[in-house]
């Protein structure tokens, strides 16, 4: 099978599966609306259909993004930086004297770390955010002279930059590897790497829903259980295993991997929803109905990304 | 040809808010229906009455009038067009309420027309770190001589940081508009009680409202 075909297979797969659960998604509608007009759909069965709706949406996008290739890709990536950028700042406490440090995260280093991502310059995007952006935004923001609470202003924006620019960069990223032997086919890497963050979130949310008990992080996030997340992660790596032949691994080594993924990504749905719950909001936003911001569907690929990347980099790039 | 320039503005002015702020209404108090209402809300930034005004449904926009401060929006043609074309602005006069006729008459004629407000009880844009500053009285006078119109409290939220004071470029953060339950003048009410009433429904509805308090 060509790179094409096999991306083709699988974006195939996927819409098989979204036509399933459309299908399963109408007739629990139906089925509950039939037993009593009263009550009508329970809230649980409405948000489904509604996360449904959005993901056929999201991997139109997806879809999209891919017949661009390596810029549609970059492209996208950066517009989900600038919407969970956004979302993030907005629930912070920054005041008049972050303005330019703002303007320079939102303007300059957002679309500087994807430019450089572009040009595949690992030098430079890899630390670009971390030590460039690190020490200079600090310094825009003391030339305003507004010194209260200082250390926790810029550290709010920081922290924004790194989540929401320079780790979710790291998709894209993932082009720039050179794996010998698999050259040209790296569109697969992100293949796989979304598709096991996201089914990964979606086998918790069913694992919880169906077989959910014990919570597992009661004070941060109330709807997580041990059942969703055992469950979850373990379908999830099944399914990374069964998705090999897309890349450079073995299935044991798919596995694995799917396994950190999915690791990474329960633990990035889980300090986010510390955030969350610090600022006394539910959702980051309401842009995806059902599911509610940019944010509450990035988390955890914001949290594997990296991580991925890095593993990848160091075991199979010369 | 100047309304035609007028649509076009006014598309365009919504298209902008909308892109930068991502603005979103919260109908928490009230539904967005015909009724003649007088929306007051909290006044940080100069796009204040242009964020309520984009997130009003079309049908309540064309029949809903912004209140801003004559001395500012007469100043230039392009000011003039501004308030007068788009937003069909009622202007009055802040600095000389004293002589001549009653400042409020202008706002009385515009509710008699049938039209709904938009006002910022505070009289001013508010600089400093208090959420609210105090009322000023017109919004009490208004209510008492037209008492069949509804008092919506509007929150705006973070527009004040997308775009703080003197600050040229915007900052896309996401703002939120939130209606709260209108509130009607009570026959005998006495100004202070008015004003009170209508601040505190005002500051009921700001989101860190709690939160502010037990850290401040």
């Amino acid at each position: 099978m060509t790179t094409q075909e096999q991306i083709l297979a699988v974006f195939g797969g996927v819409v098989g599966i979204l036509v399933v659960a459309t299908i399963i998604g109408r007739v629990l509608r139906r089925r509950a609306s039939a037993e009593g007009p009263s009550p009508g759909p329970s809230s649980t069965i409405q948000n489904l259909n509604a996360r449904i709706n959005a993901w056929w949406t999201m991997v139109t996008l997806i879809g999209l993004a891919f017949l661009f290739g390596k810029i549609g890709i970059i492209v996208l990536s950066a517009v989900l930086s600038l919407a969970a950028l956004r979302e993030f700042v907005t629930l912070t406490n920054t005041r008049q004297g972050d303005h330019w440090a703002l303007l320079a995260a939102f303007f300059v280093a957002l679309p500087v770390q994807y430019i450089l991502v572009w040009y595949e310059w690992y030098g430079l995007y890899s630390i670009f955010i971390p030590i460039y952006a690190f020490l200079l935004m600090p310094v825009i923001a003391v030339l305003r002279g507004d010194t209260q609470r200082f250390l926790e202003r810029i550290t709010e924006v920081h922290w924004g930059l790194m989540l929401c620019v320079f780790c979710l960069s790291h998709v894209p990223a993932l082009l720039t590897l050179d794996i010998p032997g698999y050259e040209g086919r790296q569109l697969l890497l992100i293949v796989f790497l979304v598709g096991v963050v996201q089914t990964s979130d979606v086998l918790q949310y069913v694992w919880g829903k169906l077989a959910g008990r014990r919570k597992i992080a009661p004070s941060v996030s109330p709807a997580k259980t041990v059942e969703g997340f055992a469950g979850g992660v373990l379908s999830a790596s099944l399914l990374g295993a069964g998705l090999w032949w897309i890349t450079p691994f073995t299935p044991w080594q798919a596995a694995l991997f799917a396994f950190v993924i999915t690791m990474m990504g329960f633990i990035g749905g889980l300090v986010m929803s510390a955030i969350k719950r610090d600022r006394g909001v539910k959702d980051w936003g309401r842009t995806i109905e059902g599911h509610g911001g940019i944010l509450d569907r990035l988390d955890s690929l914001i949290f594997a990304a990296p991580i991925f990347f890095h593993l990848v980099r160091y075991f199979w790039v010369p | 040809m100047t309304r035609l320039l007028a649509a076009l503005f006014t598309i365009a002015v919504i298209v902008f808010t909308r892109l930068v702020t991502a603005v979103q209404a919260r109908w928490l108090g009230c539904v967005p229906a015909p009724i003649q209402r007088i929306y007051y809300a909290n006044h940080a930034s100069h796009g204040d009455f242009v964020l309520v005004w984009t997130v009003l449904p079309p049908a309540l926009r064309n029949k809903t009038r912004p209140v801003a401060g004559a001395d500012y929006w007469r100043k230039t043609f392009i000011h003039r067009f501004i308030a007068l074309k788009i937003f069909r602005a009622v202007l009055i006069d802040r600095l000389r309420p004293q002589c001549g006729s009653n400042p409020l008459a202008p706002m009385i004629d515009a509710l008699d027309d049938g039209a709904s407000l938009i006002l910022f009880p505070e009289g001013t844009r508010n600089a400093t770190d208090t959420q609210l500053l105090p009322f000023k009285g017109g919004i009490y006078h208004l209510s008492r001589r037209r008492p069949d119109v509804e008092m919506v409290p509007v929150w705006i939220a973070n527009l004040n940081r997308v775009l703080p004071k003197g600050e040229i470029v915007p900052v896309p953060l996401l703002c939120t508009v939130t209606f709260g339950a209108p509130l009607k003048f009570e026959t005998g009410e006495m100004k202070a009680d008015f004003l009170a009433r209508a601040r505190d429904a005002l500051l009921n509805l700001a989101p860190g409202a709690s939160r502010n308090s037990e850290t401040g």
